[in-house]
């Protein structure tokens, strides 16, 4: 672990391309995540504020999301339809975060 | 040594004049490299896509612009051609606010408070995050990279590369709890 940073990854699942139908109950319909990986310059505090701000997340739920880049490498950060998980992730690229969007398998 | 609170008026950010002229000579290399926005005739860049789809060579552009899918390139490219051009616009302006905001105290020799509002003080801390990426990964900084800095050759000419990110990095953790 790193003075005032966090650090490295490995890596995910492959991703798939099949969309999911839009029939099924929307209430299990959320296939695709938002992931952050942990990297060594990205601040802990920033990026408990970054999810505070992007997500409004309350700053409970933002630490605990951010503790666990830190110590598991990643967290999935948000869940929903493949665009909106692409949505978050330009997000999070415009405030410097390494975010990736993957399927859930 | 510089400072930042939060009052009534906004939050204040103090430098001295040599940290202002740091932090201004950073966000104009920021912008170098970020590059000049699209010709105004380019009809996809008018919508904000580009025609290449390519991840940057250089590490430092890869960084602040990293692949959204790790293992399908093609989904990656997809979303770098329509998302990269409308992140580099963002990336340009929070400089630019910068620049701005540190434009009002130019030429004067005592340091003085640069007062922010949310939406500048936000973009101070985007701007900030955008050039310690830049340095640290030209560093190629880890998690020990603070071991690694005090064993340095005082000469060594990383030293001073160093040095800058360590203070930004205290000058953005002041800032994003002034936000909190």
């Amino acid at each position: 672990m790193g003075k005032r940073g966090y650090a490295a990854m490995t890596a995910p699942a492959p991703v798939e391309l099949e969309r999911p139908d839009v029939e099924e109950d929307l209430s299990s319909d959320r296939p695709w995540l938002a992931i952050v990986w942990n990297d060594p310059i990205n601040l802990m505090s920033y990026v408990t504020y970054v999810f505070q701000t992007v997500f409004g997340y309350p700053k409970t739920k933002a630490e605990k999301l951010m503790l666990d880049v830190h110590h598991k490498g990643r967290a999935v950060v948000a869940n929903g339809t493949r665009e909106e998980m692409e949505r978050d992730v330009e997000i999070l690229h415009s405030y410097g975060l390494w975010a990736t969007v993957k399927r859930d398998d | 040594m510089s400072a930042v609170k939060r009052t009534r008026k906004g939050i204040v950010l103090r430098l001295e004049p040599e940290e202002a002229a740091l932090v201004r000579a950073l966000m104009e290399q920021l912008l170098e490299l970020l590059g000049e926005p699209p010709a105004a005739d380019d009809e996809l860049a008018a919508v904000g896509i580009s025609g290449d789809a390519k991840k940057p060579d250089d590490p430092v552009l890869a960084r602040l612009f990293p692949d959204a899918y790790r293992e399908d390139g093609d989904a990656a490219g997809e979303f770098r051609r329509y998302t990269e051009m409308g992140l580099r616009d963002g990336k340009r302006e929070a400089a630019g606010t910068v620049l701005m905001t540190l434009g009002a105290v130019e030429g004067v020799a005592a340091g003085v408070d640069t007062v922010l509002d949310e939406d500048q003080a936000q973009a101070w801390l985007r701007a900030l995050n955008d050039v310690r990426l830049a340095l640290g990964t030209r560093l190629d900084i880890s998690e020990e990279w603070y071991e690694e800095a005090a064993r340095l050759d005082p000469n060594d000419p990383r030293m001073a590369m160093f040095a800058a990110y360590d203070w930004l990095t205290m000058l953005q953790e002041s800032l994003v709890r002034a936000m909190f």
